[in-house]
């Protein structure tokens, strides 16, 4: 019988052993500064611009692209997982600082102070909401800006739905112009463009950095009334920065007006369109416009692999390899004592009921950004299915064998390591079966909270609209949930019992 | 005389039900006492207070002179061999494990083991081969002697026997039977045996036990049952029996 005692604790050391010398082997933080970006490719253009630029005034500098959104970006600052990271003033205003009084300039800088951050000059182009034509409209008609409008009635315009919806959309638009246009409707932006081109429609909403626009050759009708909130694109960063790093406060504002509309679309175009990397992009700007030397830092496919499959092992073993541990004598302390296995079980259910994405979210302020959050909320949804198949294993059991086991004079501690778990465990392998297959798919969204693994490449993949790229994160992603299963389906052959596995004659 | 069990004034209730009602019991020492009465009457619960897998309402349970307690339950068992209907045998384990779980897990050594199997083999007649078998192997025979040699071991002062025939056709039944008395008799140990079965019951003793709604309601031999029942409940339930089994002859028992 030893060796069933023996066997789960020897694969759970080996479970555990592999992440953490894995973790020692990681490269050491050695980076003065930790510069962020957000899933979207202008962030992530911006945050390789600012770690060039640093890195040129002999900076060490590490950048985590493609975070998920503004609120993770945000508190990754605040807490000092991340020293800088780009934003725009209309993001500050109406969302991060919402009910503080920042129209100004210096409003909004002494807003950001009180929290202890700090905030450049204006990079020098504003992201905010245009309307579209192309350019021969605009020649033929003699339009300009957006008053313009108002003398042609039966433009047809397209719009995005959000663009018909929002508070700052077209409804506040018309009131704000008295725009006459009754041709109004809503369509997808990809398509918009295509119908722009086509003279289907004959103006659409476009982010004013769109690379579209360029593409397309499109003019922007200018916005003489001042109606959308002003976007400018800035650079936050800690106030301790000063301090800590310095000089690196000074090599920032260097950058300060230095991109402008024009140039952004450019090379938001030159990503999303020619195919370029943010990284090659971000440094022929540097070398071009600031003089600074920059080398594009692409890796290969099998480094990128190499890497991605390193991030996602580390936070499934460790958070799986935990989850074992804890969620096993959970089970059994469920499957012991009814009114306190009632409480245990309704705990672990709701955990699973919240978004996965939202539970990574609520980890940052804890725990920062990176493998830490993302491993304890993969620990977190880990529990369920073990507890329960634990706990239905060994209730599951015929109460003959239990109450013989304490009949022929095993003590119950005895009972349950000899008798009860071996008999369970067909049930708990299959819970910690299914965990595993839910841990390395779920694992995936921790690219959202800078934890790499498998779920970067399709983050980007997404973003850039490359499916290639997101194949290279989402078929090793299935490989490993069935390479994961096939490891447990092992270790079931050598921890389930032989005898369960006959068939009774009766 | 020798007690090997004492049970006084013990009561054992599930909800409002009392499956066990303020009832006192001697279980003598070195032969069979047999546990009878109709599903209910608290016989499987009388013997599962002996030793301690349930713990009485009121009362206490001595067993060779000490009290069963929570505390000393788990080292007590290990002098009273348990054996229940379905045999109760762990599934995950061969005979051979099954049977010598308690040697190894009191750290007897292998030969001492061993020696106790083959001597256990022999007394129930199980062939050797077949103890490296699973229960799920077994024919239903097989396993309740594999359960009878597990509950024989530790060398027990007792054996508790609920049902252990109940599971099994009845040629199986009858052979074991034979046997089984065969066997007790050689041990000379005390055995507890409960049963529905009144004739199961005359076979292996004369100290017959009829319960009723948790209670004594006749103690005696299967003759004076027969001859001197004291109610009415003992004269119906002795006819019902006979009514099943009388057609049989079962056991040669005289004028059935």
């Amino acid at each position: 019988m030893k060796y069933l005692s023996r066997l789960p604790a020897l694969l759970l050391t080996v479970l555990l052993a592999v992440p953490f010398t894995a973790m020692h082997t990681l490269p050491a933080a050695a980076q003065d500064i930790t510069v962020g970006s957000k899933k979207f490719t202008e962030s992530v253009i911006l945050g390789e611009i600012i770690k060039f630029t640093m890195t040129g005034n002999d900076i060490e500098t590490a950048h985590r692209r493609d975070l998920g959104g503004t609120r993770i970006l945000w508190s990754a600052l605040l807490k000092g997982d991340i020293d800088i990271y780009p934003e725009y003033t209309g993001t500050l205003r109406q969302e991060l600082l919402k009910g503080t009084d920042t129209h100004t300039l210096p409003l909004l800088r002494a807003a950001l102070a009180k929290q202890g951050i700090r905030m450049s000059a204006p990079l020098g182009f504003n992201n905010t909401y245009a309307i579209g034509v192309t350019k021969e409209t605009a020649a033929r008609y003699g339009l300009a800006t957006i008053s313009d409008l108002r003398r042609h009635a039966d433009f047809s315009l397209g719009f995005s739905n959000e663009f018909l919806d929002r508070g700052d959309g077209w409804p506040a638009l018309r009131t704000t112009y008295r725009l006459p246009q009754q041709n109004v409707r809503g369509l997808d932006h990809d398509l918009a463009y295509r119908g722009l081109e086509s003279g289907a429609i004959d103006g659409i909403d476009v982010y004013t950095t769109d690379a579209e626009i360029a593409y397309y050759d499109l003019f922007l009708l200018q916005d003489d009334r001042n109606h959308f909130p002003v976007y400018d694109a800035v650079i936050l960063y800690r106030a301790d920065l000063a301090e800590r790093v310095p000089g690196a406060a000074a090599t920032l504002t260097r950058l300060e007006g230095t991109i402008d509309a024009a140039r952004m679309s450019a090379m938001n175009g030159a990503v999303k369109l020619d195919k370029k990397s943010e990284s090659t992009v971000a440094a022929a700007f540097v070398t071009d416009r600031l003089k600074i030397a920059a080398t594009p830092s692409d890796s290969g496919f099998v480094a990128r692999l190499w890497k991605s499959t390193r991030d996602h092992l580390v936070l499934v073993i460790i958070s799986l390899g935990a989850a074992i541990l804890f969620a096993v004598p959970l089970g059994i302390l469920a499957a012991r004592h009814d009114r306190v296995g009632q409480c245990i079980l309704a705990v672990v259910g709701i955990i699973q009921t919240i978004p996965s994405l939202a539970l990574f979210v609520f980890m940052i302020p804890l725990l920062g950004i990176g493998g830490p959050p993302a491993i304890v909320a993969l620990f977190l949804y880990s529990l369920l299915p073990i507890v329960r198949n634990t706990h239905a294993g060994l209730r599951g059991i015929d109460s003959g064998i239990v109450e013989s086991a304490a009949a022929i004079g095993l003590e119950p501690g005895a009972s349950l390591r000899i008798v009860e778990l071996p008999l369970a465990m067909r049930s708990i392998m299959a819970g910690i079966k299914t965990s595993a297959v839910i841990n390395v798919g779920t694992a995936t969204l921790g690219a959202l909270i800078g934890a790499g693994g498998y779920g970067q490449p399709i983050l980007t993949g997404i973003r850039l609209d490359d499916t290639a790229l997101i194949l290279e994160g989402a078929i090793p992603a299935a490989v490993l949930a069935l390479a994961v299963q096939g490891v447990f389906e092992l270790a079931e052959r050598a921890v389930v019992p032989r005898g369960l596995r006959l068939k009774s004659n009766g | 005389m020798h007690l090997m069990f004492h049970l006084s004034d013990i009561s054992k209730s599930y909800g409002p039900l009392f499956a066990v009602a303020h009832t006192t019991l001697d279980i003598p020492a070195g032969r069979t006492t047999a546990l009878i009465g109709p599903s209910g009457c608290g016989k499987s619960t009388l013997l599962r207070l002996m030793n301690g897998l349930i713990a009485p309402d009121t009362g206490s349970v001595t067993f060779d002179g000490e009290a069963v307690t929570a505390a000393n339950a788990s080292s007590l068992r290990r002098r009273m061999g348990y054996v229940i209907q379905q045999g109760g045998l762990f599934p995950h384990m061969t005979a051979r494990q099954n049977i010598s779980v308690m040697a190894r897990h009191t750290g007897w050594t292998a030969a001492d083991t061993e020696s106790r199997l083959q001597v256990l083999a022999d007394l129930t007649r199980f062939p050797l081969d077949a103890l490296a078998r699973y229960p799920a192997e077994l024919s239903g025979g097989q396993r309740q002697r594999v359960s009878l040699m597990r509950a024989l071991m530790l060398d027990p002062d007792a054996l508790l026997l609920d049902e252990p025939l109940g599971a099994l056709d009845p040629m199986v039944r009858f052979d074991l039977q034979t046997e089984l008395a065969d066997i007790f008799k050689t041990l000379g140990k005390t055995v507890v045996l409960v049963t529905h079965d009144l004739f199961e019951a005359a076979h292996f003793a004369s100290d017959i036990v009829l319960l009723r709604d948790g209670a004594v309601e006749q103690r005696a031999s299967m003759d004076v049952l027969l001859s001197a029942p004291a109610s009415t409940f003992v004269k119906k339930f002795v006819g019902a029996q006979r009514g099943l089994n009388g057609a049989r002859g079962l056991n040669g028992e005289p004028g059935l």
